[in-house]
């Protein structure tokens, strides 16, 4: 009945209506299905991170009790540690935090201890769940155990679990791990300012002036994102490091610190910050220049009043994302880093160094912060920016002028060789045998079966976890949006969707993979066997790289005019053909953006899986990152090389593939 | 969709787990021993028992131990081969190795078993501290070879030091904790606050100083003796001096995991992990042998390295562990300031 009413009076879209079709409940549904897989994988680890990051390791001296006997062997009263502590004020209360690991040698509550006296002694603990160490025989409960005092040397009580905020004092009162924030804002905010500048000149190149060869600078310039983040600071030491081919240049200043990851860093960070800036700049108005020409400003005023604020909202984002990039990548500050401690680096101390994962928890929710802070006063700007392009505006064509395309062409050339260098460096340490002592030239290197790491298993299983990353992350993504885009109504329900669609951003990957091994490496969860296995490593990176192609399908399916869905409705057609028949084939070219940005950041990502990988699912990128550090440089470099090859070619494909698609479905765009 | 997704990652898991059900026992073994030794060791082991295969789960030593630790409420391991006596010290204490005296275990050096009856784990051979020196990059810098470790405090060697952290890498912490227990706590700290001035850098793995030496990226690299022989083999300049105050050490020792189900097979693979067979099958890389008398001379490696050992408390470290780190790092990491 309904559909002949629409039939007769053509209804106003986003009408509500007062019953839910099929349709509706079956979009709506498909919205909470990807909702929970965003809670599950993101959500749900990240909340048991902080929590663990609360859970705290002491010494519970009232747990044990004490019996000492004199030499023909009579016990004394049981007296329990808290007791002996306030007698000797041993430990002060403020020394009783510790970790899980945490050891307190029996023998320190009793001054005149010597392990040649006769004397014995008992200990038990007074609750069944007390723990303490004999040798390292880990011994539990309420049952006296009698050691002679050469054995008793060897008791230590063990720390017992509590909650509270002990692990971010003792975080904050430690000045080597405190001084890591100093350092990683530093390092984020210089390299936040160079990549920035830089990108900004290059980009205004591109669009503001008629250079040659912006196809090819183009090109040269996105190169750097086909690389794992380390793989910069590994040419460094090659070019500067100790037996660097130009270390002079470096007038005896150490590569290793913070010059290392800023340069490192700006390698990296540069494409992300160009394509921002230049989308930026892409869109402004002709009109506006004129103006600015027929009241006679200056070139440089033009450029501080027409410009500058045009692109201000860019610039910005550009900037936060950068200083994301910057303060939360590990890869690079770990290869080249030195002495010089950063949070990141930090995390994988204490995880993986001294297997203090509660710590580990406490740095990883301090890097949160940064990063999520930068997240937040992001997106209040960008709910300020307002339409630049109004439908009477002149899209800007930049007019020839040699002596200021010369100066661009300089500027890029400047950029592109310092890329390209760095990329011919890691090429030819690749094939170098030894150096700096045996320079000739061999494929020895990509010998990874004799390395760490994981051997040429671990590039197949790449390339596994990319495809299968692109594959599933696309449909999960592009459906994700679709239903939030398309469905009516239920403001809530897409308002939570959406924020969990954004949350991915602002978590740092290594965070993400600790939260991982916390939330999926316990036994009592259900989801507890895909510990291990390639699965979790396609969820954690589907998760971590979210954000990027919920906002590049959103952007396309916004240009589908909402009609669509009206109109097949009242023709009775259910939603999943016009999603397959017109929608999908729409935003074709979009679809195939989300892929290959899935696959080559599933190919370069070292940060979220560095924690979570297993045996049989080791990566080409963690190897990059293993080899290095067994000192294996040169194999190191031979694998990132694999991996940039990798990835040119799936952006060949992809080229190929989108020019294809253009060509067979997106005839309606032009009227030709 | 979502059907779609969930049955094919159920049949990947699926692929993942059934991809080697064929021989009739699988032991899943973690382990750190070398990437290359790992299909030797396996081959030689089934050569003896073709009815037992082994699933090897490698990563270094951090990693290994961060993992097992991790998984302490639900161990996956059946058997621990080939990973440090200190970390299977620190899992025994949490109670998750399963005591076992494998036959033959009377045979062994007393110092690589656990010294509980019957013991947690045995130890195959050790890995020896010993100084990586660049013969090539020190003539240039017309430097003279240090014989012992207090010579790595020299004021010609600023700079020119590198050593791993011990707060991220097994090896730092053995270094350290051998220098507490032979010098005293005193003189070694501050002979450490000597060796600090000269340090170039503190790196996160144990093997990394001796390759940076034969790289050439530092003159000294405070390391241990295999990857020296290793990269001497592989036309690295270097000489491999063990200071003559001794050595600390560390055993690769193996271990069975509590409460796994395949207990019979793990013992069998405990039993023949310490055999005279496999002890030779370990003689290939390393010099140092559980079992007395059968070590043949490695390459590059003085036939005398089981004497530069010192005697190492294993346990002693491992009570002081949280100490000895809080202490470096006042000293050692806070100092690295920024330098530009």
């Amino acid at each position: 009945m309904a559909a002949v009413t629409d039939l007769l009076i053509p209804l106003p879209h986003n009408t509500p209506r007062l019953q839910l079709d099929t349709d509706d409940l079956v979009k709506r549904g498909l919205m909470i299905v990807i909702s929970l897989y965003l809670i599950v994988a993101l959500a749900a680890p990240l909340y048991v991170m902080l929590s663990k990051s609360f859970s705290t390791y002491s010494f519970d001296l009232t747990r044990y009790e004490f019996q000492v006997s004199d030499a023909a062997g009579n016990f004394s009263q049981a007296t329990t540690a808290a007791v002996l502590n306030d007698r000797l004020s041993v430990l002060p209360p403020d020394k009783l935090a510790t970790n899980a690991d945490g050891r307190l040698a029996a023998t320190s509550f009793f001054p005149d201890f010597s392990f040649r006296s006769p004397v014995k002694y008992r200990i038990r603990g007074t609750t069944d769940d007390t723990t303490y160490l004999i040798g390292s025989d880990l011994h539990r409960g309420t049952q006296w155990q009698e050691v002679d005092s050469n054995t008793f040397r060897r008791v230590a009580l063990r720390s017992s679990r509590s909650t509270g905020f002990d692990n971010y004092v003792s975080y904050f009162s430690t000045p080597t791990l405190f001084r890591s924030i100093q350092n990683s804002l530093f390092i984020a905010v210089i390299s936040t300012v160079l990549t920035v500048g830089i990108a900004f000149g290059f980009a205004y190149a591109m669009n503001r002036s008629c250079m040659r060869y912006k196809g090819v600078f183009r090109m040269i310039a996105m190169a750097p994102i086909l690389v794992p983040s380390l793989l910069p600071g590994i040419a460094l030491i090659y070019l500067f490091g100790n037996q660097g081919m130009i270390r002079d240049v470096l007038f005896g200043a150490s590569i290793y610190g913070p010059l290392g990851i800023v340069v490192g860093s700006v390698f990296f960070t540069f494409p992300h910050a160009l394509i921002i800036i230049s989308t930026a700049l892409a869109i402004s108005d002709q009109r506006h220049y004129e103006a600015a020409a027929s009241l006679r400003a200056s070139r440089w005023r033009t450029f501080w009043t027409v410009t500058i604020p045009g692109a201000r909202y860019g610039l910005i984002s550009a900037a936060f994302v950068v200083f994301t990039l910057a303060i939360t990548d590990f890869g690079l500050p770990k290869v080249i880093g030195g002495q010089y401690n950063v949070l990141a680096v930090d995390i994988y101390k204490q995880v993986i160094g001294q297997q203090n994962f509660e710590m580990g928890a406490v740095v990883s929710v301090i890097l949160l912060v940064p990063a999520l802070a930068a997240f937040v006063v992001d997106r209040l700007v960008q709910k300020k920016q307002v339409a630049l392009l109004s439908a009477r505006s002149v899209p800007y064509e930049p007019k020839p002028n040699r002596r200021f395309d010369r100066l661009c062409l300089v500027w890029c050339a400047l950029v592109a060789v310092f890329i390209i260098g760095i990329l011919l460096v890691c090429q030819l340490a690749a094939l170098v045998k030894f150096w700096p002592y045996d320079l000739s030239l061999s494929l020895k290197n990509f010998a990874f079966n004799h390395m760490d790491g994981g051997g040429w298993g671990s590039y197949k299983n790449s390339i596994q976890l990319a495809g299968l990353t692109a594959i599933f992350g696309t449909i999960i993504v592009f459906t994700g949006a679709y239903m939030v885009e398309k469905t009516e109504g239920f403001w809530k329900g897409r308002a939570i969707f959406h924020f969990l669609a954004m949350l991915p951003m602002a978590v740092p990957g290594l965070v993400l993979g600790l939260a991982y091994i916390f939330f999926f490496n316990n036994p009592a969860n259900p989801l507890h066997s895909i510990y291990g296995t390639m699965t979790i490593l396609v969820i954690c990176t589907i998760t971590h790289f979210y954000t990027v192609g919920h906002l590049t399908a959103l952007t396309a399916l916004k240009q589908i005019d909402q009609e669509f869905e009206s109109v097949a409705a009242s023709l009775k057609q259910p939603f999943y053909k016009l999603f397959a028949r017109v929608t999908v084939p729409v935003c074709l070219p979009a679809i195939l953006d989300i892929s290959i940005y899935l696959f080559v950041n599933a190919m370069t990502t070292v940060s979220a899986v560095v924690f979570i990988y297993s045996a049989d699912t080791a990566l080409a990128s963690v190897a990059v990152l293993n080899m290095d550090d067994a000192g294996d440089i040169a194999p190191a470099a031979a694998m990132g090389m694999m991996i940039f090859y990798t990835n040119v070619l799936a952006r060949l494909v992809h080229a190929g593939l989108s020019r294809a698609v253009l060509v067979r479905t997106q005839a309606w765009r032009s009227r030709g | 969709m979502n059907t779609h997704k969930s049955v094919a990652l159920a049949a990947f898991a699926f692929t993942l787990l059934s991809s080697a059900a064929y021989a009739e026992t699988q032991l899943t073994v973690y382990t750190a021993f070398e990437a290359v030794d790992l299909q030797r060791y396996a081959d030689t082991f089934n050569a003896d028992h073709p009815d037992i295969k082994i699933n090897w789960v490698r990563d270094s030593t951090g990693v290994m131990t961060a993992k097992l630790l991790a998984e302490k409420n639900n161990p996956q391991a059946d058997v621990v081969w080939g990973v440090a006596a200190s970390s299977l010290l620190m899992l025994k204490s949490e109670g998750m190795l399963e005591p076992y005296a494998p036959a033959g275990v009377e045979k062994l050096d007393p110092k690589f078993v656990d010294n509980s009856t019957p013991p947690s784990w045995v130890g195959m051979d050790a890995y020896v501290a010993a100084i990586c020196y660049n013969t090539v990059e020190g003539k240039k810098l017309g430097l003279t070879p240090p014989k012992s470790w207090k010579d790595l405090t020299k004021p010609e060697y600023k700079d020119h030091v590198v050593m791993p952290n011990p707060a991220s890498s097994g090896t730092g912490f053995l270094d350290v904790s051998a220098w507490l227990q032979m010098f005293g706590e005193k003189d070694a700290w501050s002979f450490m606050d000597g060796l600090h001035k000269n340090i170039s850098s503190y790196t996160h793995s144990g093997s990394k100083p001796c390759k940076m030496a034969g790289a050439g990226e530092t003159v000294i690299g405070v390391s241990f003796e295999f990857p020296g022989a290793k990269a001497k083999s592989a036309g690295a300049p270097i000489d491999i001096i063990f200071p003559e105050e001794g050595s600390g050490w560390e055993a690769e020792a193996g271990a069975i995991m509590a409460g796994t189900s395949k207990l019979e097979a793990a013992k069998v693979l405990m039993d023949w992990s310490i055999s005279k067979k496999a002890n030779e099958m370990y003689n290939v890389g390393y010099a140092v042998l559980a079992m007395p008398g059968i070590a043949k001379p490695v390459e590059n490696l003085p036939t005398d390295v089981a004497s530069k050992m010192i005697k190492n408390d294993f346990e002693w470290a491992a009570t002081n562990r949280n100490a000895i780190l809080k202490e470096w790092n006042t000293r050692y990491d806070s100092k690295s300031e920024p330098k530009s």
